[in-house]
């Protein structure tokens, strides 16, 4: 009886410790939490200020006379619009992405699930490009492009990145966990090969296919060098493109840049605040094989 | 697939002819797919990978059909390319800034966040938002918060009464500010690695060094970072292939405006792929572009092989 009257303070002790140490955490990372994203808050209230109130000293922290004026001169830029730019974007961003999900599924099936000559040696072949940087193809590719006389088209954007070496890899792994005896069902039910694709292994791939989804379409919509590489038109630029005709304008039209930074983030932004598990799941995906 | 078994599972209601049908069947299916993925995969990818290690050895000039050979002279003329070494300096130098950095502190965070409980799910969510988020619109609301004259950081500093400071405009500052942004923007994604690789630790280790009396400093340095091993190689090996070729934020961030290219203020922010980009799409030199691809892959070669080799054998569990 004497021991447990003994240790039975020092547990409080200790436990009291935990939770003030834990105080100091939440303090910590509330602070750095803050800092995250101080600067889309900042981004958003100036983007609703007046040109005069955008310069004023100090800096107000919410604006005094609310305006629309830098949205609406959003589509009526030197450059051109950015509701062009923003379907250009989106087209773009769902085409590759729709195709990437179609072909590394596809692809993904028959290197697990099909025996043929050179199958691993052409996987291997396929993995070993995600070694490859892409400063080392750029200028052939751009070449190439020119050779097919696609430059400042939408072919451009699209074909070349409709083939992922890491989206195969992924379905590739996924498709190890369908078990071959629901196939081998399907085909003495009589079922052909591609329907069996499409009926059977498709709908399974639901979980890793909005992953992969989520993963291709944020790194679509952020592209930016090759789009700057091919396309010079400005009826076809891509929202990073126009974007960056802010460069070194910042002190012409700040409200105006801060709307079209908004335009390019608050898309992304809110399909993240209702999937955000999904999201990171989806994004930090490459990092869970090691 | 094992193709026998399913043979003596259907021999009873198939015959002969049925059986070469359905072989021929998946034969047309598996070349169905096998040729028009193989046809884009040696077009885009296997075609560009080939004519950019050919082209780093011609006197290669966009819109001129000719293309001679020149052997080494690229690779020569690049050792006495002064802005060259000049971004090949400023590239390591921003990724000995910025690696490490972000490394450390995205495992801090992690641990941190892992600590917290019932706001671990909040605080998650919050310090990966920069990472879903635009690269070009951060970038260019971090290169107006850096702005010397009305950039929210001067302002704040002047308000507590802080001299105040020239980021983006100096050539010292230039390339430290670009490598606070990028870690504003990216720790989150190596934080979230760091969590999944925490939580794959199995607690009986934490349990075992409980009983044995270690305190957390001995099991975080004893059984925390040697199981968090092929975590931090991922973190490192994927960190040192994207920094190598930084691009896009520097291009936003480097110019000290209008039509000014990128690079500046006096090529202190020139890295790699920027000079790449110059000398490929505006000067177009497409040979000695080239020659430089060539030099980027082989460094992020021989580092990924050196750092799986040096990580692998440190820690053998």
């Amino acid at each position: 009886m004497a021991t447990i009257a003994q240790i039975k303070p020092a547990a409080q002790v200790r436990r009291r410790r935990m939770n003030w140490e834990k105080y100091l955490l939440w303090l910590v990372l509330g602070l750095g939490a803050i800092l995250m994203v101080a600067p889309f808050y900042w981004t958003l209230v100036t983007s609703f200020k007046s040109r005069a109130e955008v310069l004023v000293f100090p800096p107000t922290w919410w604006p005094q006379e609310p305006t629309w004026e830098h949205w609406l001169s959003l589509t009526e830029l030197r450059i051109g619009s950015f509701l062009i730019f923003f379907r250009n974007s989106m087209f773009v961003t769902f085409t590759i992405t729709a195709l990437i999900l179609f072909t590394s599924t596809l692809a993904g099936y028959v290197f697990a699930k099909h025996q043929f000559k050179g199958r691993d040696a052409m996987f291997l072949l396929v993995l070993s490009m995600m070694m490859i940087p892409f400063n080392i193809s750029i200028i052939p590719l751009y070449a190439l492009i020119v050779d097919l006389q696609w430059n400042n088209t939408y072919w451009a954007l699209i074909i070349p990145s409709i083939f992922s070496p890491f989206g195969i890899f992924l379905m590739r792994q996924f498709m190890h966990t369908i078990p071959n005896e629901l196939i081998d069902a399907a085909r003495i039910d009589g079922a052909s090969e591609f329907g069996i694709f499409l009926r059977i292994i498709l709908p399974l791939s639901t979980a890793p296919l909005a992953a992969l989804g989520i993963f291709t379409f944020v790194s679509q919509w952020d592209d930016f060098l090759w789009p700057l590489v091919v396309i010079d038109e400005p009826i076809l630029y891509t929202i990073p493109l126009g974007l960056s005709q802010f460069r070194g304008r910042t002190g012409t039209n700040v409200g105006e840049l801060a709307a079209a930074s908004m335009v390019a983030v608050l898309p992304v932004l809110i399909v993240y605040f209702l999937a955000q598990r999904r999201f990171i799941e989806g994004i930090s995906l490459t990092g869970l094989k090691g | 697939m094992n193709d026998n078994n399913l043979r003596l599972k259907t021999s009873r209601i198939w015959n002969r002819a049925n059986w070469n049908q359905w072989k021929l069947q998946k034969t047309i299916f598996i070349l169905s797919v096998l040729i028009p993925m193989m046809a884009i995969f040696f077009l885009f990818w296997i075609y560009p990978l080939i004519g950019g290690i050919w082209g780093s050895f011609t006197l290669w000039r966009a819109f001129n059909p000719d293309q001679p050979f020149v052997g080494l002279r690229h690779y020569q003329a690049l050792l006495n390319d002064p802005i060259f070494i000049r971004s090949f300096n400023n590239t390591f130098y921003y990724a000995l800034l910025y690696l490490p950095s972000n490394v450390i502190l995205a495992l801090l965070l992690a641990l941190a966040i892992e600590a917290t409980g019932i706001l671990r799910g909040a605080f998650r969510m919050i310090y990966f938002i920069p990472v879903v988020t635009s690269t070009i619109a951060t970038a260019l609301i971090w290169q107006w918060l850096y702005q010397p004259s009305f950039g929210l950081f001067n302002q704040i500093l002047e308000l507590a009464g802080l001299p105040t400071q020239s980021y983006l405009k100096s050539t010292t500052q230039a390339l430290p500010s670009i490598v606070l942004y990028a870690l504003w923007k990216n720790v989150g994604f190596n934080m979230v690695i760091f969590i999944a690789g925490l939580s794959s630790i199995d607690p009986s280790f934490y349990d075992a060094a409980k009983v044995d009396g270690a305190n957390r400093w001995q099991t975080f340095w004893r059984i925390t970072l040697p199981l968090l091993q092929p975590t931090m190689v991922f973190v490192l090996v994927t960190g040192v292939i994207s920094t190598l070729q930084v691009f896009g934020p520097v291009y936003v961030m480097s110019s000290t405006g209008g039509d000014a290219l990128p690079g500046g203020p006096a090529n202190a922010t020139m890295v790699i792929s920027l000079y790449q980009w110059l000398v490929a799409f505006r000067e177009l030199e497409l040979g000695y572009g080239s020659a430089m691809g060539v030099v980027i892959f082989l460094i992020i070669l021989i580092l990924t092989l050196a750092q799986v080799r040096f990580l692998r054998a440190r820690w053998e569990y």
